[in-house]
This record gives C-alpha cells, sequence and structure tokens, in this order.
C-alpha cells in the first residue's frame, strides 16, 4: 500500500528519479488517504442495502416449492396477486397527478417572496411530518359516518344516508393527497424559486400576458422539474402501506401490491414470495420512473437562469 | 419581504401595471384551495384531539364531556413509558451513529474528485429515492436471517439505512462552503487528521451538523415502515405502537388510542418546533435536490 509509505521516501524518491511517484499521481487523480474515510459509509450501505437487495433477488427466484421462476409465475397467474398493481397503479398515479397539478397554480401563485411565506411551508410540513399513521386515525374519526363531513353534508341535507369516505378507496385516496401534496407543493415551490423572474418580465416588456408567459416561459423550464416531481410523489404512493390498511380495504379495494408482500413474507413466512412481490414492486415503480423521465428526455434542458 | 415582492412588479411595468394584482378570481381561488386543505387537516387533527379528551362521542357536533383519564389509561395500558423509553434510545442512537458514519463521507465525497465518483454518489441517493418498504422487506428478512430482526439493535440498522446518506446529502453543502485553505493551514502548522477534524471542521460545522441530526431525528421518530418490520414486542417504537393500536383494533376504548395518537403528534410537533429553529422547511421534504 502506497499509502502507509512515509511521505518523506515518497517526495525523495520522486525528487531522485524525477518522476511524481505512485502516491503523486494517484493524489492527481484525487485518489488519497481522504478516500478511507468514505470506507464506514460505503461497507455499511454495501452490507444493509446492497446485499440485502441481491439477496432478495437471489431469494426470489429460489421459491419454497417449484421451479425458478415458479414465485412469478404464482404472482401474475394469480388474480388476487396479480390485480394488485392495478390497484397500486389506480390509486398512485391519479394522487401523484392530482398532487403535482394541483400544486402547480397554487406554486406559481406563491413564488414570490410575501410575508407569511415560511409560515405558509411550515404548517405544509406538518401533515407530512405527522406521518400517515396519525392521519389515517384522523380520517377514520373525520370522514366516518358520524364525522363532521357527513354531518354537515347530512345537516345541509345534501345527502340522504352518510357517505362511506373511508375504509375504501377514498379513504387511502385523502391520505395520500394530505401527505402527498405538502410534499408536491413544497417541491414544485422550490423549482419555481429556481427560475430566473427576469424571464417573465422580458416576456411581459414584450407584450405577453399571464397566460402566454406561463405557456412559454415558465411551463417549459419548470417542465424538467415537475417530472421529477411527480416520480417522488408517485414513489410515495405507489409505496402506501399503513394507511392502505388503516382507512382502506386492505383485502379488497386497497390490496395493494406492499400488503401483498408484507402478507407473504411476513404473515405467511414465505420470504421467497414476498421478495418476489418486492422485486415486481421495485420494477413496476422503475418502469413507470423510466416512462416519465424518458418523456423528459424529450424537453428543454438547461440553464433555468436561476439558483436552481 | 412584502416591500421587496412589489417592487420588481412594479419596476418591469412598462405594459401597464398588471402584475400587481392579477386576475382577482384566479388569486381567490387559490387562496380557497389552500384555505380548505388546511381547514380540513386541523378540523382532522381537532377531532383525534377532542376525541381523546371526551367522555362519550358519538353523532353530536361537540363531545358529550371532557375527562382526562383517557391519558392515564392509555399510559397504563400501552406502557407507554417503556415505549417512549425504546423510542428515544432509537432515535439517540441513529442520530449519533448517522452522524459519526455521513459526516466524513460526506466530507470525502465533498472534497475529493476521484474515478468512480458518481457511482458512490448514486449508492448513497439511492436509499432516499426507494421508499423503505421496497427495500424493508428484503432488509427484514436478511436481519431475520441473523436473528437481528425483533430486537432494538436490528430497529436501530433498519433506520440507519435511509438516515446515513441523507446525513451524506445534507452534510456536503455545508462542507464546501469551508474554504480548505483553512485546513491546510492548519496541516502546516502541524495539525494531525483527528487534530483537524477535532478542532478545525468539528467547531465550524456544528451548524451542518445540528441540522442533520434534528432532521434525522426527526424522521426517525415518524418512521413507520422499516420500525414496523424489524420491530418485535419490546422494541416497537411510538408509531409502531400506534399503528398496532389503530389496526389490532380489541376492546379498548377508542379514546385511548386516540389519547396514544395526541401524544405521538405532541412529541412530533415539539420536535418540528426544535428543528425548524435550525432548518428550512423545505429541508424536511427535499429528499433529493434533483440536479
Amino acid at each position: 500500500m502506497t499509502a502507509t509509505t512515509p511521505p518523506g521516501t515518497a517526495t525523495g524518491a520522486a525528487a531522485r528519479t524525477g518522476q511524481p511517484s505512485m502516491r503523486q499521481r494517484l493524489a492527481e487523480r484525487g485518489i488519497d488517504r481522504v478516500l478511507l474515510l468514505l470506507l464506514p459509509g460505503v461497507v455499511f450501505l454495501l452490507l444493509l442495502f446492497i446485499y440485502p437487495f441481491l439477496y432478495g433477488l437471489q431469494l426470489s427466484f429460489a421459491p419454497i416449492q417449484g421451479g425458478l421462476l415458479s414465485n412469478y409465475e404464482t404472482f401474475f397467474s394469480d388474480p388476487y396477486l396479480r390485480d394488485t398493481i392495478l390497484i397500486t397503479l389506480g390509486l398512485g398515479v391519479p394522487a401523484a397527478l392530482l398532487n403535482v397539478l394541483v400544486s402547480v397554480p397554487i406554486a406559481y401563485r406563491m413564488r414570490g417572496a410575501y410575508r407569511g411565506k415560511r409560515t405558509l411551508t411550515t404548517l405544509l410540513v406538518v401533515p407530512i411530518t405527522l406521518g400517515t399513521v396519525l392521519t389515517a386515525e384522523g380520517l377514520i374519526l373525520y370522514l366516518g359516518p358520524s364525522g363532521w363531513v357527513n354531518k354537515l353534508l347530512l345537516d345541509f341535507h345534501l345527502v340522504q344516508e352518510p357517505v362511506s369516505l373511508v375504509h375504501n378507496y377514498w379513504g387511502v385516496f385523502f391520505s395520500l393527497v394530505i401527505t402527498g401534496f405538502p410534499f408536491a407543493f413544497l417541491l414544485v415551490l422550490s423549482y419555481l424559486s429556481g427560475i430566473d423572474p427576469n424571464l417573465e418580465k422580458a416576456a411581459a416588456i414584450m407584450g405577453a400576458g399571464w397566460r402566454q408567459r406561463f405557456r412559454y416561459i415558465t411551463l417549459p423550464l419548470l417542465a424538467p422539474g415537475l417530472a421529477i416531481t411527480f416520480c417522488l410523489s408517485f414513489v410515495l404512493a405507489f409505496s402506501v402501506f399503513p394507511s392502505a390498511n388503516l382507512v382502506g380495504d386492505p383485502a379488497g379495494s386497497t390490496h395493494v401490491i406492499s400488503i401483498a408482500a408484507f402478507h407473504a413474507a411476513f404473515e405467511q413466512f414465505d420470504y421467497p414470495m414476498g421478495s418476489a412481490i418486492a422485486m415486481i414492486m421495485g420494477a413496476v415503480m422503475l418502469g413507470v420512473i423510466a416512462i416519465v423521465l424518458g418523456w423528459r428526455g424529450t424537453l428543454y434542458r438547461g440553464a433555468t437562469g436561476g439558483k436552481g | 419581504m412584502a416591500a421587496t415582492a412589489s417592487a420588481p412588479a412594479s419596476v418591469a411595468a412598462p405594459p401597464p401595471r398588471r402584475r400587481v394584482r392579477p386576475t382577482g378570481l384566479g388569486g381567490w381561488l387559490v387562496w380557497a384551495l389552500v384555505a380548505f386543505f388546511f381547514i380540513n387537516l386541523f378540523a382532522l387533527i381537532a377531532t383525534v384531539v377532542l376525541d381523546s379528551v371526551a367522555t362519550t362521542w358519538f353523532g353530536s357536533w361537540l363531545p358529550d364531556g371532557f375527562t382526562p383519564h383517557w391519558y392515564g389509561d392509555a399510559w397504563q395500558d400501552f406502557n407507554l413509558t417503556d415505549v417512549l423509553i425504546v423510542t428515544a434510545q432509537v432515535a439517540a442512537v441513529v442520530v449519533a451513529v448517522s452522524i459519526l458514519i455521513g459526516v466524513p463521507t460526506a466530507y470525502a465525497l465533498a472534497r475529493r474528485n476521484f474515478p468512480g465518483k458518481r457511482l458512490v454518489s448514486l449508492l448513497f441517493l439511492l436509499p432516499i429515492l426507494i421508499p423503505p418498504i421496497t427495500y424493508g422487506i428484503p432488509l427484514a428478512t436478511v436481519l431475520y436471517k441473523y436473528q437481528l430482526a425483533g430486537s432494538l439493535t436490528g430497529v436501530i440498522l433498519a433506520n440507519l439505512v435511509p438516515t446515513v446518506p441523507f446525513v451524506v446529502l445534507v452534510m456536503i453543502p455545508f462542507i464546501e462552503q469551508i474554504d480548505p485553505k483553512i485546513e491546510a493551514a492548519a496541516r502546516m502548522c502541524g495539525a494531525g487528521t483527528s487534530t483537524i477534524f477535532l478542532r478545525i471542521l468539528g467547531p465550524l460545522l456544528v451548524p451542518g451538523i445540528l441540522a442533520a441530526a434534528i432532521l434525522v431525528l426527526v424522521r426517525t421518530v415518524g418512521m413507520f415502515e422499516l420500525t414496523f418490520l424489524t420491530a418485535g414486542p419490546g422494541s416497537a417504537t411510538l408509531v409502531v405502537v400506534l399503528y398496532d393500536a389503530v389496526f389490532g383494533a380489541g376492546i379498548r376504548a377508542p379514546q385511548t388510542v386516540d389519547a396514544m395518537a395526541v401524544v405521538y403528534t405532541a412529541s412530533m410537533l415539539v420536535l418540528l418546533l426544535i428543528a425548524l429553529r435550525f432548518v428550512n422547511p423545505t429541508q424536511l421534504v427535499a429528499r433529493v435536490d434533483a440536479r
């Protein structure tokens, strides 16, 4: 190891031969003892992130019974399991789309600096930090048959019977919006404040109305950021787990893929099957992200003129 | 703030003053949407809080009477003292270890350009990008295989997977803004690497470390999936106990569950208030700055 060579001899040797030492040449490429600091972090992630993933992948091809692919065959031949993909996409895609699309006009309105902006962003962080478990508990009470919302609807005679808003698709959807909207909004807001306002001003000087400015200036610059925001929101919504159990109908309309994976691995103790479902989950997620980022690749990519 | 906001708008107004308050209807609609979101959010939290202090509450606008005794019941039913101790232990160890591993890594990544840096960066980005439930299932399988899951160690190890990369991500910009000449000067004066870290970089990095620590703390206390997958009896944190109480609803009064939910909310809000003194709200969510 050159790293253990005392510095004196290394420079001495270099002076004598006129050639930079191995250690110096490596240092020029950025390799020196400082990189040893990476070791604990990298080893930790290799052991607890990469190895479990590879182990899970290998395990998914080593089913308890049957051939190499029998876990995957079971998954795709059993409609109860196969449909979890559609159910999860049916929850995740609309929720992520809604969160991102609603965020855009609101963030566009609120992108400037104004009094109370920090208060607003602080308030928006609250539902994210509260987490899905508390949101679910609140939703059960608030939207339940005798909750405030149904009481309001009944008292105004908008409905004859309490509307069932929890323990079905909508309960999970609301929970995804409550935690997902602030997340999407804050991301869109930070992308928007990364766009140089002078570009819009220039357009305004040339007589563009706000519609044109938004359509031809802001939106093209924002689109790549929107793609990322959508991906992150989608990934959050696609991995929905606690709320699908708590405010959903976990055996039926919200039998999402993470529930299927958990059920297989930790309730039936069929770890290979659980790993296989987790791998399918990851693959579907990557597929959607690839589609969105592929579309993003066709868009303008360049400086937005701002800090972003 | 308000002045700086309106000033550029009026400066950029050779086409007549349209930007000052454009399209009243749209503006109102946007504010109405935000207000609607917040009204529902706070009503949602209020129902939990009200129910936790209600004697009985069914079908009326407000509970019939108020009583604090559900809190005592919840405290006993769920052994909240033990649960809070476990939560504090997990959080403290996770914060300490992720700082100890993350800061040196961030230092190397911030200061050196080396072949394969992109690969290493990707390695530290993936656990933040991929949702915990996806990698949590294989991770928990491995931890069960080595008989680590179901114990405090397993919960801590699982929670470290997203927090170590998170510390790295938060710390890199803090380290980049320290002038490398300061370290060079210290080295010229004869300081060794450990002295540089402890006496030079450490004090300069305190604000960054504090921010990273508090963010990790909030995330660990709120982390449901990984703890849920790896916790056994005696090693479940507050959020997992809360989930089990809601999901495995038995004969206990629903108000005790709400009382625990309020305890959880209150502790999260206290952490949040502390956190917001040191960090920007967006740092709590911006999991990746997607450059």
